[in-house]
């Protein structure tokens, strides 16, 4: 409770999740990332069919097991034991990035780092710092049909993360559709398009995301 | 033709080789071929390249082999949990080519279909595709990538029947397919083996032409990186 009086202005992580679950529609296959956008899982609207998909090879993601239940051999991409539901499938490798490179997928949810303002994403390397690897992403932000990336507006140090030009090694190239932050969410309807400005989390206004962004977008 | 090997050190018995490439099935600590992994470290073969999405973590799975130092080059998607690893990386002591998941595992099916290299547009754009070829195919570009042929697949399977005929089990089964495939010899270690017959032929996963030499692995211990769990409501 004492939370939610705290809670002034901007959008939680969760908050931010259930912002992108409204991009989801009936019938979706989707990809989430690990973080916060594995939070859209808990955020998918009551009757709407969204079959998840986990790129080490399972479509229908069910939900974490019950403790008799916890099978070693499955487990989602961040390596967490999961459940399976009456319409999973499994399949190896190279067939799980058939369907993500060969655009089967329909929306992937992933975490950022920096977003350029001509929608490219570095979200995998920190040089000389951060060397674990991009693991699907690459291939994820190159096949999935919508890409969305979910971040904090800023870094912890204050700097912009939506910026006019990537500083870190890049995941992808003019890959991403949408960006949604605590303070606020941009779209751009195809990848010649500057990115806009579509909507405020409560209590933010236009000037404070001006102020601490420095890519170009239009309102 | 006699498959079965009655320990994972016969196994691989005349198949390493210092210098040489193995591709390794697995994804995390799923699925991945824990006997044969044993057996490569106790024989003390070394300046390996190998081809795995991860590295294991510390001292468990390939984490083992780069402990003893086993390893010269890593070909991996993601290296996280492994505080060796990274030492040894930083340290300028271990080759790494980061691949994209994707990427990875098709260089895989590539290799073992008979396949050179094959265009991609992941990583286009990307320090990925540095030093590689690009080439447009209907206004996009795309990156050439290059197939995989190991000397060695070391991979883990549920099932297996007399002849090699492999099944594996839930999302165990990720890498260990197609990096069985782009091996010149594979040798799979397995949970069970059954008389051929057992199985249904339709639901072979890897049929037997691939697996050269196999050994029953159990009992596994089948570690678990992240335990998540949730309650039971009550009743």
């Amino acid at each position: 409770m004492m939370a939610t009086q705290l809670q002034t202005k901007g959008w939680t992580r969760n908050q931010m999740a259930a912002r992108a679950a409204k991009e989801l529609r009936d019938g979706y296959y989707v990809n989430l990332g690990i973080g916060i956008p594995t939070l859209v899982a808990n955020n998918i609207p009551a009757g709407m069919t969204v079959t998840l998909q986990s790129e080490n090879g399972m479509l229908g993601i069910g939900p974490f097991p019950y403790e008799d239940e916890v099978d070693p051999d499955l487990i989602n991409a961040g390596k967490q034991t999961i459940s399976e539901l009456p319409q999973s499938s499994y399949f190896d490798s190279a067939q799980s990035f058939a369907m993500i490179r060969g655009g089967h997928i329909d929306l992937a949810v992933l975490g950022g780092m920096e977003v350029s303002q001509d929608g490219d994403l570095a979200n995998w390397m920190v040089p000389g710092k951060m060397i674990k690897g991009m693991g699907g992403a690459m291939d994820l932000v190159a096949g999935v049909k919508k890409i969305i990336v979910v971040m904090e507006h800023t870094s912890k140090n204050g700097d912009a993360k939506f910026i006019p030009e990537c500083t870190l090694p890049l995941t992808g190239k003019n890959v991403v559709d949408m960006i949604i932050t605590d303070l606020a969410v941009f779209q751009r309807p195809d990848h010649e398009s500057p990115f806009k400005l579509i909507e405020l989390a409560p209590g933010v206004t236009a000037q404070e995301v001006r102020e601490k962004t420095t890519a170009q977008y239009t309102e | 033709m006699q498959k079965i090997y009655d320990s994972a050190e016969r196994a691989l018995e005349g198949l390493l080789f210092d210098g040489m490439t193995i591709a390794a099935g697995g994804f995390g600590l799923c699925g991945i071929p824990e006997r044969l992994i044993d057996a490569i470290q106790s024989s003390g073969v070394k300046d390996l390249t190998i081809a795995s999405n991860n590295a294991g973590i510390d001292n468990e799975g390939l984490g083992k082999l780069l402990r003893t130092r086993q390893v010269k080059k890593m070909i991996s998607s993601y290296v996280g949990e492994n505080k060796e690893f990274e030492r040894q990386f930083l340290a300028g002591e271990l080759e790494v080519e980061f691949t994209p998941q994707g990427t990875l595992a098709e260089r895989m099916r590539a290799g073992g279909a008979g396949i050179p290299g094959f265009y991609t547009k992941t990583g286009f754009g990307t320090q990925v595709a540095e030093g590689k070829e690009v080439k447009e195919f209907d206004g996009e570009e795309y990156i050439l990538e290059r197939g995989i042929r190991a000397d060695l697949s070391v991979v883990k399977g549920w099932k297996a029947d007399e002849s090699g005929n492999l099944i594996f089990r839930k999302t165990a089964r990720n890498f260990n397919l197609p990096a069985a495939t782009c091996g010149k010899v594979c040798v799979a270690e397995v949970e069970e083996i059954v008389p051929v017959g057992s199985l249904d032929p339709d639901a072979i996963h890897l049929p037997s032409i691939y697996v050269k030499r196999m050994i029953l692995g159990g009992p596994y211990e089948k570690k678990i990186e992240f335990r998540t769990v949730r309650e039971r409501e009550a009743a």
